[in-house]
């Protein structure tokens, strides 16, 4: 996986005054301008991408009649304008909490089968099988997903309506059990499984051996020790590696595209075809838009941008906390 | 040690991309069978780019497989992005021309006419379709339908197959005791804006139209295969789409009595209505009226247009263009789509198209 | 350390006496328990096959799966105790959670290979889709496997220096005093910018540089967004690497009086060099894939354009995706044939990278 979590305190060491000469000092200024010039590069582009966003964003909300964030009716191309974010905010949420609750306790059992329970040759395989469905690319879980899941899901997704119809989650009036926010975060779970049982392996292998051997010691079983030893050593890592998989959930564009048969309805009915997300219809919509219509879409991509900003923000405050305090304590 | 052996991977990842490179090549151009008459094409060279309207990209897809045939040292690429896209993207002069489901509207006009320095942006009809009602009833080997049933169906007041209005147009048919199915697209489309145009002509939908589907009920399905298979695998259903999809599909069409008695959804029929159009534009350009209501043919259909410019264009852009759409614009062109599911553009209209796109210059 | 454990000295003895006990004195199961749970399970499970609604390879063996973890922990939980029935339960399910890893990836890379085998030829290969149309078979992929080596080839000669150079900065030149804060906020927006969806760079591309700036919709567009995703990889794999450069091969440079720029060149790039490729080789194995940012970037091509820069150029996802979309039997075999050449290339990439990590790494 490409996210890791910092080893702490392990800045490399300057070089002493005494080599710091005339001749020297202009090849270091270089290097050094250049290497932070990158640095600030990209503080340069993400800066950008919000301005940029803002920008093209503000034509339709200022055309816009309808209040953005309750009205659940994307018609921004009409005179006048009228639009809101409601049923994308509803669609994204509602697929990302499924694909969550799917992924992330499976995800904390595999990293925890290969750091504690596996042997090592296992283990290593299986971290090498996850990270190889994180190399599989999304439009191929599209496709995969209409194509083969979609169909062996019907039979449970009726079973559940069947059984379950009485919660109103899982009720089909509809008699149709097609390309819906169901089968959309159920694929959901699978794109973010890697990242999350990676980043919680990482965290795994870091748990103190004596931690570990003093819970067995003491007689636990290897389930209290996880549960004693390892999860509240882990905990944060838990947390930030479950929000990091949230964050791709959210932005996940072509597969949720390619499923969701996508329309523009709050439907608390997620067995029934239906559904859109922020991303799906960034990339379904564009086609058809006149120019408020890209605006909003704009727009609808700036809010996105901020929501996937701010949940990885706090899994990284969470993982930096952590980071200081293991620190400290050796 | 190191150096030489990743040096030696790189080596080898070049010389593989380099062995790819020289022996690739552009398939097809020598046995293309659908291609007729094309000792009448006069070829221009270069490279043309163009976007737009997702519903004549089958058409212009075959065109330009027969003009590159014809003309091997022309590319032309014609993405289907959509209409909104395909208007951008001219007025943003990524494009020669733009594809588009419907005529300019009035603010995109001046825009347009920037685009091109020196003379107006231009509309010119160049592909007919015929929107189909596609249905799945056992049984019902010919259904007849009119104005006031269809929006019945499509607005949910009529649910029952075998409710008494569709019974009525169709004495002699067992209609099932069944709800209907009803699909309808649930991504933006002309095919949606140009079915309900239909049903606001003959003043039987409450809505106000356009590309997204408006009404309450039923059911979405994404692209006009999305509509066809859903139909297809949904018995008692009901939907729409364009003839080629139904073709495809397989699906059975139903007739429209549209005041004359029932018509049968063909490329044929639909051809009547388009060539009755009148001509709602200026000199060469040529946005059409549709006369959806009082038609003799098959009233559901539409027509897509080349977008661009009468004067303005330039260099090889200028000369590609024209040569492509006088070549889609010609009789063989033109004969070219009723194989594939399209409605060609006939008459008087015709001689108008070619006529518009003669002017080009 | 102790600070760690969430119960005080007092209950901590009191609950290792408790444990120590049952350790001792509980009963236990014996050897073959998790096998005989197994076998009772699987023949409950077939026989409410045959008299009941659950149907299905899938469903037996997930109702088998239940029953196995229902029985083994009531009859631990009558034998060895609670503890140890809560034990064996989780045990199942963290080996349950090792099925579940595998079985997508195994039906992913089936279906693909299945689907796509159809269309697969060397023609496939070394065709374009020029002069094939959508409902025709034959054509193939060559035209959008040049714009895919080409676009993402640009965006790594972008964006991995620029990811190396970053990651230089936040390591070799962080412990300045005047770095600091910039090198603190530069490393927390490297790890924001993971996180930024693709969808959302493909917009910025398209709202900056082709409206705003007017440049046309090319490969290059495209390879400029792949950079934007690309750079937070690299600079992130390139840190870690550096990171475990030891020390002691710096200081020793410095003694034999190496200004610093010619030691990170000379002396830490290559040590850390084939971790710092494997790390860029994942970068493009991640962005290879990408399609929706090719999407509102590139104008897609049936034809075969050498040139990134200028005209219409395709790419593999965009291929998979415009020929999945056109909907005809033809097309979406091609759309799956697609598919394989693209998962083949980037798992390609990712063996390699692991690979060279694994024979070459950096000595600890």
């Amino acid at each position: 996986m490409s996210t890791t979590v910092e080893p702490p305190g392990s800045a490399a060491p300057d070089a002493p005054a005494a080599i710091k000469g005339a001749a020297v000092r202009r090849g270091d200024r270089v290097f050094l301008g250049l290497s932070r010039g990158a640095g600030v590069l990209i503080l340069v582009i993400m800066a950008a991408i919000a301005a940029f966003l803002v920008w093209k964003a503000v034509p339709s909300l200022q055309a816009n009649t309808a209040n953005f964030f309750t009205t659940s009716e994307w018609t921004p191309d009409a005179d006048p304008a009228y639009f809101g974010i409601a049923a994308l905010a509803f669609g994204t949420l509602m697929t990302a909490v499924i694909a969550m609750v799917l992924a992330v306790p499976v995800g904390i059992g595999i990293a925890l089968f290969i750091a504690h329970y596996a042997n090592r040759r296992l283990g290593s395989a299986l971290g090498f099988i996850t990270d190889l469905l994180a190399a599989v690319p999304s439009i191929i879980f599209g496709m995969w997903g209409l194509e083969f899941l979609m169909p062996q899901m019907q039979g449970f997704l009726q079973w559940l309506t069947t059984y379950f119809g009485w919660i109103p989650l899982f009720q089909n009036d509809l008699g149709i059990w097609t390309r819906s926010i169901m089968i959309a975060g159920t694929v959901l779970a699978i794109m973010v499984l890697p990242t999350v049982s990676a980043i919680s392996r990482e965290v795994f292998v870091q748990v103190p051996r004596e931690h570990i051997e003093a819970a067995l010691a003491l007689g636990a079983t290897r389930w209290e020790m996880v549960r004693m030893a390892i999860f509240p050593f882990a905990k944060p890592g838990m947390i930030s590696a479950s929000m990091l998989g949230l964050g791709r959930a959210l932005g996940e564009t072509i597969a949720v595209a390619l499923i969701l048969s996508a329309n523009y309805v709050i439907n608390w009915q997620i067995t029934e075809p239906g559904g859109n997300t922020f991303a799906a219809n960034i990339a379904l919509r564009w086609n058809e838009a006149g120019p408020i219509g890209l605006s909003a879409l704009v727009a609808s991509g700036l809010v996105l941008f901020v929501i996937t900003l701010a949940v990885n923000m706090a899994a990284r405050l969470i993982i930096a906390r952590r980071a200081e305090f293991s620190g400290a304590n050796g | 040690m190191k150096l030489t052996r990743t040096g030696g991977l790189v080596a080898v990842a070049l010389t593989g991309t380099l062995a790819l490179a020289a022996c690739g090549s552009d398939g097809g151009t020598t046995d293309n069978g659908s291609s007729t008459g094309n000792a009448n094409i006069s070829c221009a060279s270069g490279s043309l780019k163009a976007s737009g309207s997702s519903a004549q990209k089958n058409a212009i897809a075959e065109w330009v497989n027969a003009y590159q045939a014809a003309c091997p040292d022309a590319t032309i690429d014609y993405q289907a992005n959509g209409s909104g896209a395909g208007v951008t993207d001219f007025i943003n002069k990524q494009t020669a021309f733009a594809g588009s489901d419907s005529a300019l509207k009035e603010e995109e006009q001046p825009k347009a006419d920037a685009r091109c320095a020196s003379g107006p942006a231009i509309n010119i009809p160049m592909v007919g379709g015929s929107i189909n009602v596609v249905y799945n009833v056992e049984g019902v080997d010919k259904l007849i339908l009119d104005a006031p049933t269809l929006a019945g169906i499509f607005d949910s007041t009529i649910t029952k197959w075998n409710d008494p209005k569709i019974a009525a147009l169709n004495a002699g048919v067992t209609l099932p005791d069944t709800s209907i199915a009803q699909f309808h697209r649930s991504d933006e489309s002309g095919t949606t804006d140009n079915f309900t145009k239909y049903l606001i002509a003959k003043e039987v939908w409450d809505f106000e139209g356009g590309k997204a589907w408006e009404a309450k009920g039923g059911q979405g399905a994404k692209g006009s295969d999305g509509v066809a298979n859903a139909v297809k695998s949904t018995p008692n259903s009901i939907g729409y789409v364009e003839l080629s999809f139904a073709e495809d599909a397989g699906l059975s069409s139903a007739w429209i009595d549209n005041g004359n008695g029932p018509i049968e959804a063909t490329s044929a029929n639909a051809a009547t209505t388009i060539a009755s159009a009148t001509v709602d534009g200026t000199g060469n350009n040529l946005p059409l009226k549709i006369d959806r209501a009082g038609t003799t043919g098959y009233p559901i259909v539409l027509v897509t247009y080349e977008i661009t410019c009468e004067k303005g264009l330039s260099g090889s852009d200028l000369e590609l263009t024209k040569s492509f759409l006088t070549y889609t614009a010609s009789n063989d062109g033109q004969a070219a789509l009723t194989d594939i599911g399209y409605v060609p553009i006939t008459g008087d209209l015709l001689t108008k198209v070619q006529t518009a796109v003669s002017s080009i210059s | 350390m102790s600070e760690q454990t969430p119960v005080s000295p007092a209950d901590e003895r009191a609950e290792s006496d408790r444990l120590l006990h049952d350790a001792l004195a509980g009963g236990k199961l014996p050897r073959w328990a998790a096998a005989g749970a197994g076998t009772a399970a699987l023949v409950l499970a077939l026989v409410l096959n045959v008299v009941t609604f659950v149907d299905g390879i899938a469903g037996t063996l997930v109702v088998a799966a239940l029953l196995f973890a229902v029985i083994q922990s009531a009859w631990s939980f009558a034998v060895e105790g609670r503890r140890h029935a809560v034990d064996r339960l989780a045990t199942t399910l963290i080996y349950t959670t090792f099925l579940v890893a595998l079985a997508p990836l195994v039906a992913v890379l089936l279906t693909v290979i299945i689907r796509g085998m159809k269309a697969l030829s060397m023609d496939f290969l070394l065709t374009s889709m020029r002069g094939v149309s959508p409902r025709e078979e034959g054509g193939g992929v060559y035209h959008a496997l040049v714009g895919t080596i080409e676009q993402v080839g640009i965006a790594a000669l972008i964006g991995v220096p620029l990811g190396i150079m970053t990651a230089i900065y936040l390591v070799e030149y962080a412990a300045q005093a005047r770095s600091r804060r910039l090198a603190r906020a530069v490393s927390f927006f490297v790890d924001v910018m993971t996180g930024v969806p693709s969808v959302v760079v493909g917009l910025f591309i398209y709202t900056s540089v082709i409206l705003t700036l007017g440049m046309e919709r090319s490969g290059f567009a495209a390879s400029l967004a792949l950079t934007i995703l690309m750079i937070p990889v690299v600079v992130r794999s390139t840190e870690e690497m550096l990171r475990i450069v030891p020390r002691d091969l710096r200081e020793a440079s410095y003694a034999l009086g190496i200004p610093k720029w010619r030691t990170i060149l000379k002396v830490v790039l290559p040590t850390a060099l084939s971790g710092i490729i494997t790390g860029a080789m994942l970068a493009i194995a991640r962005v290879a894939g990408e399609t929706a940012p090719l999407l509102l970037t590139t104008f897609m091509s049936q034809s075969i354009n050498f040139n990134p820069f200028q005209g219409p150029q395709a790419a593999l996802p965009l291929f998979i995706w415009d020929q999945f979309n056109s909907g005809t039997t033809a097309s979406q075999d091609r759309a799956w044939a697609g598919a394989l050449v693209l998962i083949t290339l980037v798992m390609l990439l990712y063996l390699t990278a692991k690979i060279i990590a694994r024979y070459t790494g950096v000595k600890k």
